[in-house]
């Protein structure tokens, strides 16, 4: 079961300079900070949708980024899922080709039995054949969480991927995602500003402020005590 | 009063659409690329023809095309030739307008999902930035129609000694007629190209709506 390790320094065109060494081993890091602390700017590096001036990403053994080596794998060559703030499925697709979008490593001919079972295993397997403007916020989630999965990833990133459901959608999403996480068992890095979801998600926790680590270790001992991220 | 000069200008119009929209497209995507050296003056020289005397433009054409003789310029060539590059930069800017309107977040996730900048750009970004290119083909048929500047200058056939037979355009066509005093020729022929301009645009402000209300 292959660890992420992480080092990266950015400063160039930032408020102010990011510098984060992560290890995170399979199992969900829930990572906290508050608005602009650098919390997407690590997804976007650890995606390769951003480049630091300095860094290393790796998991396991599989080098993704080392800048002293000159090694930086462009983002379709790395095998993870993103799962962005806004969901970002494909409008002029069905739910059945977002999740086919991403199933290289599948026999073309299998694809479409493949995104079924995938979204019916999500609980959305009736939305294969329509498209994600006919969808509800939970529905959208899990046909989301379907087509980020399909690509059978080695790291998942979740960008705040609740922030815009009702409580009762959360609570059902985020046992769903430990259901998930236990099955995939690669390191799934959830980005929240909620304590509750925290609590119920995170097996580690890393805290941001300003760019830098503030806290980080089990969740339990990083949120003690803590009612609400802002306080 | 006859037809064939509209014709000829729909058949002209219709070549000039297809090759701006061709040309336009490319262009477009090359100044949507942040890191294409010295962007602002390759977007300034695009779209200059929107901004330069029609007569200037086909004053470049002309000595341009000279080079090849008679090849590209008083005959049809030439006519199609004008009106691409009349219609080219409002092309560009329309199809630059649908692929702005792409959310980067959708190309970002096409490419977290594995798939190389061509598959994003086939699969993703065109689709969607779709009703802005089909705005682009329409605006740039109504400009390539309605072009006289540039088609005066390049392709009329009025040069003394040229001797070429060749049928002018419905813009040049029309202001020969009112000159002559054909009038009633040409005020058809100003109504015709009138609806018919109107009608394309009618029509590519509707995709444009489309483009700017989507989901």
């Amino acid at each position: 079961m292959a660890e992420l390790a992480c080092t990266i320094e950015l400063a160039r065109g930032a408020e102010f300079a990011l510098a984060v060494e992560l290890r995170c081993p399979p199992g969900i890091t829930c990572i906290m900070g508050a608005s602009g602390s650098g919390k997407s700017t690590v997804l976007a590096v650890l995606a390769g949708l951003a480049v630091p001036d300095r860094g290393r990403v790796a998991i396991g053994d599989d080098v993704w980024l080392d800048l002293d080596r000159g090694i930086d794998l462009p983002v379709h060559h790395r095998r993870l899922a993103y799962v962005f703030q806004g969901l970002a499925l494909f409008p002029h697709m069905t739910a059945r080709h977002n999740v086919e979008y991403g199933m290289h490593h599948v026999p073309r001919l299998d694809r479409p039995t493949k995104a079924r079972e995938l979204l019916a295993r999500l609980g959305v397997g009736h939305l294969a054949e329509r498209k994600p403007r006919t969808f509800s916020g939970g529905e959208a989630q899990r046909v989301a969480l379907a087509r980020a999965l399909a690509r059978s990833p080695k790291l998942v990133l979740l960008d705040e991927p609740f922030s815009a459901l009702d409580r009762d959608l959360r609570i059902q999403l985020v046992d769903l995602v430990r259901e998930l996480a236990r099955e995939l068992a690669v390191p799934i890095l959830h980005v929240t500003h909620s304590v509750a979801e925290a609590r119920k998600l995170a097996d580690q926790v890393v805290r941001l402020d300003h760019g830098k680590i503030v806290a980080s270790g089990r969740a339990d001992d990083v949120l003690r005590g803590m009612t609400s991220f802002d306080e | 009063m006859t037809w064939a000069p509209l014709l000829l200008s729909l058949e002209s119009a219709t070549i000039a659409m297809i090759v701006s929209l061709i040309v336009g497209s490319g262009l477009a995507l090359l100044l949507q690329w942040r890191r294409l050296p010295a962007r602002d003056l390759v977007d300034a020289i695009v779209s200059a023809p929107l901004v330069l005397p029609p007569t200037v433009l086909g004053y470049y054409l002309f000595s341009a095309l000279g080079i090849f003789g008679t090849t590209f310029v008083f005959n049809f060539r030439g006519a199609v030739i004008a009106a691409t590059v009349g219609s080219l930069p409002l092309v560009v800017r329309t199809v630059r307008v649908g692929l702005e309107s792409v959310e980067p977040n959708l190309i970002a996730a096409a490419r977290t999902l594995g798939a190389s900048p061509a598959r994003v750009l086939a699969t993703v970004t065109l689709p969607l930035a779709g009703p802005g290119i089909a705005a682009a083909a329409m605006l740039g048929f109504a400009r390539a129609l309605g072009d006289y500047g540039i088609t005066q200058v390049v392709a009329s056939a009025h040069f003394e000694g040229i001797g070429i037979p060749y049928t002018s355009p419905a813009s040049i066509y029309m202001y020969d007629q009112f000159i002559g005093g054909h009038e009633d020729a040409a005020r058809a022929m100003a109504i015709v190209t009138t609806i018919l301009g109107v009608t394309i645009l009618y029509g590519a402000n509707r995709l444009t709506r489309r483009l700017y209300h989507r989901g």
